[in-house]
């Protein structure tokens, strides 16, 4: 059943969650994200649900850890400091295999930064921040919209790998109120959670199971060694970046110069491109859905075509080094940023006008 | 009926894990104890152990329970969401010093505010035993360690924490005890603590701890029966035995 909702991007999170079939909701309060903790804490009691304040970052994320490994829905939200807090754990979370969601509001940092909105954790986000090189699917919504449908493909992500899923969104994302359609959305059968931890005389086959992030010192079976076990996850980095790529491509058919971005600044972007169309200007759009992996393939595509670059990035320049990355020294890529703000404040935003002051200057 | 007198505890797989541990050290001896009260209460099919990073989460190869493994000082978080969304399980967390008043301070003392109905068996050997001996947030003044070479110094590194105390004054915390195993009496009576402890969890009543003395025998440079004197004679004098709390939830 559909329901149509005015409600705010943090807000969206919850009802996404609610909708995806989330058991339990563990945070710490931290700006811009609060609207989602306070979500979760006035609706997921009352509806059976766990919610709790942990008495930090690290206590949500190791919560997160624990109400997995037990093969529930579990997910956490938070801020770039927090974020920050949590990234041990993340890799605990990956090579113990246990899924979960979690949802970064990005603000201004390093360090305590902002509490405004920007796109600052991108590095961290997509390469892991804690130990030993690990993945993680990390999927950049652009409206309310687009984040309750993808904190629920979050969910079912986590789950098909085993593995953490990040929703990267933003202050401004958070914020803005927009019509939503609530509902659940269907992604098809999953494998049941056998490997869950239930207590031994409620597993089907009576046997106990052991889940455990040490695995190059206690190997866990089935893989004997430690080798044998990182040779399974770098497969199942491989399928996911194989299979999990996501994007949107706007009128980038026949287009000179195209500007990159993901979350707000894309909807920035998308308005610059439909005003510099509107003069006959070749301008397109690529809009990641899916940070990690990243289409690279698609970028380097166009610019073996010729194309120029310029990326919209609320930052000092971030994601920039995946396009570089794409178009391998073929073209220039350009910066529109964090300093190229509108106003020069912490609550400024980059506007289309800057954007297509840039695009008229490379042209 | 039946009564078990001698065996291994049901939940021991074999080998036992025993296997891994330095001679003399007092680790394995806690573990059983945890079996055999597992055994003995029949909780051991719904019970989920939690452990931490240490010599004491090496347990993991020899029990037949479910088990999970966390990240160091981490295990009473990730017990709580165990706990909170199977509120029939049994949970617990087998935690070294450092594990669980070291680098895992927070969660513990964000699990007893908490109240989270779950039992820590904390094992307390005066230093890090995993890493080579070095200060634990329990070792003695004076005592020497891979990282106080010189004796522990209070004006440098501080005071050794009294774990159960400092858990009694906790709300939530409904029983605290400390126990040792230097001779067969305090043996049966630790056994009776960590009893205690798993009932209180049973009863729901709130948080049940229990620490417990453990030799080590490599990192303290003495002898089995060495280790077993200076628990006598010199730990349990910083660290006295007993119960400090024992209550049924409601603060009396
Ligand atoms: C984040 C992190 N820091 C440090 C370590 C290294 N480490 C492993 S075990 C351990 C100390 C364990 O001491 P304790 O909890 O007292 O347990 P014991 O080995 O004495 O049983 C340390 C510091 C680690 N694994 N992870």
């Amino acid at each position: 059943m559909t329901k149509r909702m005015f409600i705010q991007g943090n807000e969206a999170v919850g009802w996404g969650a609610l909708y995806g079939g989330c058991d339990a909701f563990f945070g710490y309060p931290i700006t811009p994200q609060n609207e989602v903790t306070q979500w979760f804490a006035r609706e997921f009691p009352k509806r059976g649900k766990v919610f709790l304040q942990s008495q930090s970052e690290v206590g949500s994320i190791n919560m997160l850890f624990g109400g997995a490994a037990a093969g529930f829905r579990v997910m956490t939200s938070t801020s770039s400091p927090g974020w920050g807090l949590m990234q041990e754990t993340i890799s605990h979370c990956v090579a113990a295999e246990v899924p979960c969601v979690i949802v970064l509001v990005q603000r201004g940092g390093p360090g305590s930064g902002s509490i405004r909105h920007a796109q600052m954790d991108y590095i961290t986000a997509t390469r892991g921040g804690g130990p030993g090189g690990y993945k993680n699917i990390v999927l950049a919504p652009a409206s309310a919209q687009e984040i309750h449908n993808l904190i629920q493909l979050g969910f079912h992500l986590a789950d098909k790998y085993r593995n953490p899923t990040v929703i990267l969104t933003d202050g401004i994302l958070g914020q803005v109120s927009e019509s939503v359609d609530v509902q659940t959305i269907d992604f098809g059968p999953l494998k049941q959670k056998d490997w869950a931890l239930r207590g031994r005389e409620n597993q089907k086959d009576g046997k106990s199971r052991i889940i455990n992030s040490a695995v190059g010192i206690l190997p866990l079976p089935p893989y004997p060694d430690y080798i044998s076990w990182l040779r399974h996850i770098e497969e199942k980095f491989q399928e996911m970046e194989n299979a999990e790529l996501r994007y949107e491509m706007y009128e980038a058919e026949d287009a000179e110069l195209i500007l990159v971005a993901y979350g707000y600044t894309a909807r920035v972007s998308k308005e610059a491109v439909n005003m510099c169309r509107a003069e006959g200007l070749k301008v397109g759009l690529i809009r990641p859905i899916t940070l990690w992996p990243f289409p690279y393939d698609i970028i380097k595509e166009k610019a073996c075509q010729g194309c120029k670059f310029l990326v919209i990035e609320d930052s000092l320049g971030l994601m920039i080094q995946d396009v570089r990355i794409s178009v391998e020294g073929r073209t220039d890529v350009h910066l529109i940023g964090i300093l190229d703000r509108h106003i020069p404040t912490d609550g400024g935003m980059i506007m289309p006008v800057r954007v297509i002051e840039e695009i008229k200057r490379l042209l | 009926m039946k009564k078990k007198v001698c065996g291994n505890p049901r939940i021991w797989k074999d080998p036992p894990g025993a296997a891994m541990y330095c001679p003399g050290c007092q680790h394995p001896v806690i573990h059983r104890i945890i079996s055999d009260v597992l055994e003995d209460m029949g909780i051991d099919g719904k019970a989920i152990c939690v452990l931490g990073v240490g010599c004491h989460a090496f347990v993991q190869v020899s029990w037949d329970l479910d088990i999970l493994s966390c990240a160091h000082g981490r295990a009473l978080d990730s017990g709580t969401a165990v706990k909170r969304l199977n509120p029939d399980a049994i949970v617990f967390t087998v935690q070294g010093d450092g594990d669980c008043i070291g680098i895992g301070a927070g969660a513990f003392i964000g699990a007893m505010t908490r109240g989270e109905k779950i039992t820590t068996i904390m094992y307390n050997n005066t230093n890090y035993g995993t890493t080579g001996g070095q200060l634990a947030p329990t070792t003695l003044i004076g005592q020497k360690t891979t990282t106080t070479p010189n004796g522990r110094d209070a004006a440098m590194e501080g005071y050794p924490v009294h774990t159960a105390e400092l858990a009694a004054t906790f709300r939530g915390t409904v029983y605290s005890a400390r126990g040792s195993l230097h001779n067969a009496a305090n043996y049966q009576r630790t056994k009776k603590y960590v009893k205690t402890a798993f009932q209180k969890q049973i009863d729901g009543v709130g948080f049940s701890f229990v620490e417990v003395l453990s030799a080590c025998p490599p990192n303290w440079h003495l002898s089995p029966t060495e280790c077993l004197k200076r628990i006598e004679e010199e730990i349990i004098a910083e660290f006295p035995l007993g119960e400090f709390k024992k209550d049924d939830g409601t603060g009396i």
